[in-house]
């Protein structure tokens, strides 16, 4: 086992959000449409029909290659990649070969160690998405809704190493999409596509050996499953004096197996060139240095600073960092709050992202606000209330909308923690009851709890728990 | 004076002021259609009959009940005071290888025989929001592919009105052919390699190539579409610049469309050619062209009469003032063909992808077993000769291992040959160009299955047309006079980028101070024949 290494690249297709689709004015998402319902002559491959460059798309591609730290070309070009098939109405595809938008880039893995791992992009390119196909009753059908929706294929060197480090790649690529808000980036609804090429080599080889191509894999999982499944066979395969062959397979999700779809033995000639029917891609200066400038701070970028100006611990970090809104909110609570970024951490991370996951929503449209949340844990460090009541105060402002000062007026929810009216409570509480008084006295210590939950339960869990235990202790010892 | 016999301009201002209704025009026209076109181009079309072989077959469809639909709704619109456009009640014809919706849109091929667009192509639009009326579609090479419309799946192809035993060029014969016929005052076609210009030269009517870009290709079936330009075949220059005014400007379907403002063309086209100058060039005046083993350029003589019309019309040019500026040297020329051959079929082959028998068009009606022999069959029954020469070329020459040898060679020639050009016509250059003139065709009008079949010999018929396509600049075609047969000689005129306002000037100024020529007087032989 040990000595094999894999060697791993990934091929992603990302589906861009925009409104409308790459080359016609047909909306971009048809989600659940009748199929042919959302097509027109042109993404349709009309005879006489020619693409029209949506901009958006441009600028969306544009954006993802800067992130990538990839180099933005200002003259680019679309191409024809021709083949046949019947999902491909024109029978060529729009697509971007040696000189597309984008050139070179990477994007740094952090790895589980605290190392990370550099993996280089190939390739960055705008095309347009072929429709689908499907087999029913011995027919086959073909859908065009989805011809001419935006995509970026991009590309990975051979720099992944195992299973996880592919499923770590897509969830930060997964989460830089929709950091940048150009891609929904959901595998299931095919917005992220990915196929595996997969070899394996000795360790301390640097040589590339055959490798074979993993397709339909449609989730983060199914993709960590097919590599561990195909780096296995692939070693059982070499120990047992075999070889590996160039394989296209496919992955069946609902059996989590492999099977061969072809062998390949010799590369498609797609019989690229320039696409006569649009202008050369020309970029302004000034276009580019806007779009760079509307770049964010990235997640892993974002996530690394808050390690380092925030104390926070790298769990944190990560966490918080998961998606922009959420980082977003942190850091606007934090802003109010002005107190301990690991007391506000820990606040997000059990209570608001236990909101969040059971409303389903993002930071951004919660009701809650981040200076509402600052709110509630200043109280509840001034001891103006408990934490308990902090935590169902949260709930309450997410229903209600209110502040939670007001909420906390209104219910009269402020912590007792006036001596007197503490000391009144007990004193009552001990005349009621002296036969526990006596038997505490007497050495039954454990009946302390019951007489901390009979003033909690007179005062509706609004006493200061601190001073309760304090002035309890001080009358119990006959001190008060 | 018959209407037909009134220019495209004339009849136009004529309908709107109502002292004729569009239905008097369209009525005229469809008498010409009845009285010279025959039977139209069908599939399968069957031996020929003498009276076949006599008569022109411009058509494919006739629209006829759309056409006076749209007659009607002009004179309406006339009696109600509207404007109704430049070409008000103009009788029109469009090559078929433009969509215009509910209509068939055959490209001349079995594959698209049964194809009913579903849109309207962007000139034909505008052509007819102008007010033109649309008699229907006319004949062409299959897919344009060729220079003589003999390889329409739809015959019989069009004959030449002139002499009905010969070819009227192509690929745009059906059009040329009909405006020479007076079936209608104008056309569009489509120009790839001198497919307006060479049948308006072997029909005796004008036809220009604008520069490419100037009108929108949304709509037209492309052949080669970094080559293709919709343009207008008309009778006489002024007509053919009031229909460039129409169709040409920018189309937001169409992002290879210039944005640059259309003049309109009439605009001081009497200006004449004072001080023009205008260029012969030697490169012109022989067929040169490449051994195709040795590379070594070989040359044939033009013949005199073809030579003479050329020399003649630079004489009738200096007279009106014109500077003559000999000795043009255009030496990369000769290249055009075979560049043409190759960047031409690669974009062809290419294009043709998506005929495969899955959406729209022909599918094999015999069983295949899989996905693949429905291709196979489909192509194979659906396609002609020409495309399937042109897909098995353009395949070739762009395959991984040619490629670099054939077509990125071919584009890097295709630049030189541009240059050249805008060597010409460098205002700081050398020979400071406004126009170049050369003959048009290196023959005239060549005999029914003469050359059909030997694509090379017939591809020489584009040597003089084919260069402004490859260099993107406009030329136009006019008739320059009549050889000993009594055929049409043209003559061409090249100009620089979006200078089509210098080829409407000097032609205009040709056409005036030839007015009064003997062969001015001349008729094509199947209006004569049919009295009209």
């Amino acid at each position: 086992m040990s000595e094999y290494e894999a060697v791993i690249g990934l091929e992603t297709h990302i589906q861009l959000n925009t409104t409308t689709k790459i080359f016609c004015g047909c909306k971009a998402d048809s989600w659940e449409e009748p199929p042919n319902s959302n097509i027109c002559p042109v993404c349709a491959g009309l005879p006489g029909v020619l693409p029209v460059l949506n901009e958006q798309a441009v600028r969306k591609g544009a954006l993802l290659g800067a992130a990538m730290q990839a180099e933005i070309r200002l003259r680019s070009f679309f191409d024809r990649k021709n083949y046949f098939y019947p999902d491909l109405p024109k029978g060529y595809q729009i697509s971007q070969f040696d000189q597309a938008l984008a050139s070179g880039g990477y994007l740094d893995l952090p790895m589980p160690d605290g190392a990370s791992r550099r993996v280089n992009i190939t390739k960055l390119h705008l095309e347009e998405d072929a429709g689908k196909t499907k087999y029913e009753g011995g027919l086959r059908y073909v859908d065009f809704n989805r011809c001419g929706v935006p995509l970026v294929e991009m590309v990975t060197e051979p720099d992944l190493r195992s299973a996880d480090e592919a499923a770590q790649y897509l969830i930060r690529l997964r989460q830089l999409l929709r950091w940048l808000g150009i891609s929904e980036a959901d595998m299931e609804k095919g917005h992220l596509r990915c196929d595996a090429n997969v070899s394996i080599r000795p360790v301390g080889s640097r040589d590339l050996f055959t490798k074979t191509e993993i397709k339909n894999v449609n989730s983060i999982e199914a993709v960590r499953a097919a590599i561990n499944m195909e780096i296995q066979r692939q070693i059982a395969l070499v120990e047992g004096g075999g070889r590996v062959e160039a394989w296209t397979l496919d992955w069946d999700d609902a059996h989590n197996r492999l099977k061969k779809m072809r062998s390949k033995e010799t590369e498609a000639d797609y019989r690229y060139f320039k696409e006569p029917d649009l202008l050369p891609l020309v970029l302004s200066e000034d276009w580019r240095a806007e779009v760079l400038e509307s770049l964010p701070e990235l997640p892993l970028e974002r996530r690394t600073r808050f390690m380092i100006k925030y104390g926070l611990p790298e769990y944190d970090a990560d966490i918080l960092t998961g998606d922009r809104p959420l980082s977003n909110y942190f850091e606007a609570a934090l802003e109010v709050y002005g107190g301990d970024p690991k007391v506000l951490s820990n606040w997000i991370m059990n209570d608001v992202l236990r909101m969040l996951n059971e409303l389903g929503i993002s930071a951004d449209k919660l009701s809650l606000k981040p200076g509402h949340l600052a709110g509630v844990i200043k109280m509840v460090d001034k001891g103006a209330i408990n934490a308990p009541t902090g935590k169902s105060l949260l709930v309450k402002v997410q229903e209600s909308g209110k502040p939670p000062e007001d909420i906390v007026a209104a219910e009269g929810l402020a912590q007792v923690s006036d001596d007197s009216a503490l000391i009144q409570v007990i004193d009552e509480l001990l005349a009621a009851n002296p036969d526990e008084v006596a038997s505490y006295r007497g050495g039954k210590e454990g009946l302390f709890g019951w007489f901390m939950g009979q003033v909690m339960r007179e005062t509706r869990g609004q006493a200061d728990p601190g001073r309760t235990r304090e002035l309890l202790m001080n009358a119990l010892k006959g001190e008060g | 004076m018959a209407i037909l016999d009134h220019s495209a301009f004339e009849i136009a201002k004529k309908v709107q002021r109502g002292e004729l209704t569009a239905v008097d025009v369209l009525t005229a026209a469809l008498d010409h259609v009845a009285a010279v076109d025959g039977r139209p181009g069908t599939l399968d079309g069957g031996a020929l009959s003498e009276e076949d072989q006599a008569k022109v077959h411009a058509f494919i469809t006739l629209t006829e009940k759309r056409a006076r639909r749209q007659a009607e709704a002009i004179d309406e619109r006339i009696r109600t005071g509207e404007n109704v456009g430049p070409l008000a009640g103009v009788p029109i014809t469009i090559k078929d290888i433009y969509c215009v919706k509910d209509t068939p849109t055959t490209a001349a091929s079995r594959i698209l025989a049964n194809f009913v667009a579903p849109y309207t192509a962007t000139p034909v639009e505008r052509l007819e929001a102008a007010g033109a009326v649309t008699l229907g579609k006319v004949n062409l090479d299959e897919f344009t592919y060729g220079s003589s419309t003999e390889s329409s799946a739809f015959q019989p192809s069009t004959r030449n009105p002139w002499d009905p035993a010969r070819v009227p060029g192509g690929s745009s014969g059906g059009s040329t052919a009909a405006v020479a016929a007076r079936e209608g005052c104008l056309s569009l076609g489509t120009d790839t390699a001198g497919s307006i210009r060479q049948p308006a030269a072997f029909c005796g009517v004008v036809g220009l190539k604008p520069t490419y870009g100037r009108v929108s290709r949304y709509g037209l079936i492309a052949f080669g579409s970094s080559l293709d330009c919709p343009g207008p075949v008309a009778r006489d220059v002024r007509d053919a610049a009031l229909m460039l005014s129409v169709m040409a400007g920018a189309d937001p379907r169409d992002s290879t469309a210039a944005t640059l403002p259309v003049p309109n063309y009439l605009d001081g086209i009497d200006r004449g050619v004072k001080g023009m100058r205008i260029g012969l060039s030697p490169d012109y005046m022989h067929i040169n062209f490449p051994d195709p083993d040795t590379g070594d350029i070989l040359s044939q003589s033009l013949p005199d009469e073809i030579r003479a019309a050329t020399l003649r019309a630079a004489e009738t040019l200096a007279a009106q003032g014109a500077e003559i500026i000999e000795n043009v040297s255009m030496p990369n020329s000769a290249y055009g063909i075979p560049v043409y051959f190759v960047i031409s079929r690669v974009e062809a082959a290419s294009n043709l992808h998506r005929f495969d028998g899955v959406k729209y068009g022909y599918r094999t009606p015999s069983e295949f077993r899989d996905l693949h022999e429905m291709y196979r069959k489909t192509r194979a029954e659906g396609f002609g000769l020409q495309p399937k020469l042109r897909i098995l070329m353009g395949m070739y020459v762009s395959a991984a291992q040619y490629s670099e040898h054939y077509y990125q060679r071919a584009l890097k020639v295709r630049s030189m040959i541009r240059s050249d050009f805008e060597t010409a016509f460098d205002p700081g250059g050398p020979y400071q160009l406004d126009a170049l003139l050369t003959p048009t065709t290196p023959t005239t009008a060549f005999k029914i299955a003469d050359i059909y079949g030997d694509s090379v010999l017939m591809q020489y018929a584009d040597q003089f047309t084919v260069p402004a396509n490859h260099a993107g600049v406009p030329a136009i075609s006019i008739p320059g006079g009549l050889s000993s047969e009594g055929l049409p000689i043209g003559i061409h005129l090249i100009a620089p980028d979006f200078a089509e306002t210098t080829l409407f000037r000097a032609g205009y100024a040709f056409e005036g101070a030839t007015a009064d020529a003997d062969w001015r007087k001349v008729k094509p032989r199947v209006l004569l024949q049919a009295g009209l």
